[in-house]
């Protein structure tokens, strides 16, 4: 679920407020609710003191609210923090694995045998990721080629790579 | 309606059938969860994202290759009633998660309920096959081929280096969780249940109970299921539990002997004592509805009560479970209606069989 109030970060934090017998649901990203917190607050002096402290307690009992690590590194695509993704145990999108992939090895090895995938491959991105894999293969060469003076080879080579780019849509 | 009616309509292709070796393994389940392509996966979707998810997953249901081997219908959790939502968790053909899942949640159903995909649960999709017995290859290969079919329509998120991308990293990778119901009850009455569990989950498998937790499980059932996906193939994985469960069987086999012989009289007493029970008594709660259930379909497999079919167990199961009892007595029953309900249901279910106890 998506905070309601920023509709960007996934909602952690989620409280009810009663004024007044009226009820309240709120869902929100750890970011929303400190401002939410504020003006609550405040509101509470004048309000029902009683109903919003609770919900004020329950806030800060969210892991959410209690550590909020403004410093966290956040996938570039979907926003979501590292610290919300071990609160949550999921991630946001699939561009999260290679958004954090330097902190994901080690849990792999822990939760999984083994971190390279050896099972079934979809046509259509099977055929992606083995260009890609022949593309590396082909700079790893066109590199050695350079270093040993081969132009030819070398010219060769970078032409194959143009190829393959443009058919990859690079 | 007549309860054989309703029988015939309400049950599930895997509660009737019979497979291999399914006087212990009730049922084979594969499940594969796959994500779409640059769509945030559900904790972070918007309505729109849901929609356009669930639109995805129509449209390529209804594509000719799919619909060669069945008809889907796409039914959205929001327009289910919350009974209806139950009923397909307790035929477990949705899990518990989706049918919270009221605001994005959906399911792809076919019309024979033997493969399905859940929409925006934990994933955008997750494929599953259900069949009754042992029959992983088979489930994993009607699995494998709607997957195969869906995937020409859809474009999944893979990794070259961890495969199928899941919300979860506990999924990563094959995203397949493959999973088998046994009915231990020889392995619980002697003792030993623990001591296979735990040796069990040495060799990367899960074991929990399916109605309660651990070894305390009602009914002495069992899901068996494989814990990593990443790093090995779908066949590896698959081939490892049915190992595993093969030998568990040859345990079950081994220990229901050792009980025969020991202890024939105080086994037919058992068994006996609980068909007379369900054959009789007028109020059952679901735990001992459960117990029960579990000592006549032992005595059905070791040829002390003849007469009742031995699908009893995994049908009444299903019909005894709140939701369904509901559904067929057409009302809202309170607990304590429920258990004199679910009295009268097994009653008239065991009258339909020609039974006679030995
Ligand atoms: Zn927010
Ligand atoms: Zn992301």
């Amino acid at each position: 679920m998506l905070c309601e109030q920023c509709h960007t970060r996934p909602a952690t934090v989620h409280f009810t407020k009663i004024v007044g017998g009226d009820k309240t649901e709120y869902h929100l990203c750890e970011t929303c609710a400190k401002e939410k917190g504020n003006v609550f607050a405040k509101a509470a002096q004048a309000f029902d003191f009683n109903h919003l402290l609770s919900g004020l307690l329950n806030m800060e009992s969210s892991p959410g609210f209690a550590a909020p690590q403004p410093t966290s590194q956040r996938c570039d695509v979907c926003g979501l923090s590292y610290n919300q993704f071990t609160q949550t145990g999921r991630f946001g999108c699939p561009h999260c694995y290679d958004s954090f992939s330097s902190r994901l090895e080690p849990l792999l090895r822990r939760i999984q045998n083994n971190g390279q995938h050896s099972g079934k491959v979809p046509g259509k991105a099977g055929e992606q990721v083995i260009r890609k894999k022949t593309l590396d293969h082909l700079r790893a060469e066109l590199q050695q080629a350079v270093a040993a003076e081969q132009f030819e080879r070398a010219a060769e080579l970078r032409d194959e790579i143009r190829a393959l780019e443009q058919s990859l849509g690079q | 309606m007549s309860l054989q009616d309703f029988l015939q309509r309400a049950t599930t292709k895997w509660m009737k059938d019979s497979g291999p070796d399914d006087d212990i393994a009730l049922t084979s389940r594969i499940r594969i969860a796959r994500n779409i392509e640059d769509v945030p996966f559900p904790m972070l979707q918007t309505d729109s994202h849901a929609n356009a998810v669930i639109e995805q997953v129509e449209r390529a249901v209804n594509s000719p290759k799919v619909t060669a081997a069945g008809r889907f219908e796409i039914l959205r959790i929001a327009d289910m009633s919350a009974l209806d939502r139950q009923v397909l968790v307790e035929k477990h053909l949705i899990s518990r998660d989706l049918a919270e899942e009221v605001r994005h949640g959906a399911v792809a159903l076919r019309s024979d309920e033997v493969v399905n995909v859940m929409i925006n649960e934990e994933d955008h999709m997750r494929i599953q096959c259900l069949m009754p017995g042992l029959r992983l290859e088979e489930a994993w290969a009607v699995a494998n081929q709607l997957d195969d079919a869906l995937e020409e329509q859809i474009p999944y998120a893979f990794h070259d280096r961890y495969g199928y991308l899941t919300a979860c990293p506990t999924n990563v990778g094959t995203g397949i969780r493959a999973s088998v119901m046994l009915h231990l009850p020889g392995l619980v009455l002697s003792g030993q249940i623990n001591r296979l569990l735990s040796a069990v989950s040495q060799v990367g498998l899960t074991v929990r109970g399916m109605y309660g937790e651990g070894s305390e499980s009602a009914g002495n059932l069992f899901q068996v299921s494989n814990q990593v996906t990443l790093g090995e193939t779908e066949e590896e994985i698959i081939g490892n539990l049915d190992s595993v469960v093969h030998q568990l069987i040859d345990h079950e086999r081994s220990a229901r002997r050792v009980l025969v012989q020991e202890n024939r009289d105080g086994l037919e007493d058992r068994v006996s004592r609980s068909f007379g029970i369900l054959a009789y008594a007028r109020r059952m709660d679901s735990k001992e509805t459960l117990q029960r259930l579990s000592d006549v379909r032992l005595g059905i497999d070791l040829g002390m009560i003849t007469g009742v079919s031995a699908g009893i167990l995994k049908e009444l199961i299903v019909m005894t479970q709140p939701a369904f009892l509901q559904k067929y007595y057409n009302q809202e029953l309170p607990p304590a209606e429920r258990d004199l309900r679910r009295a009268t249901l097994i009653r008239e279910r065991l009258r339909l069989d020609d039974t006679e106890v030995q």
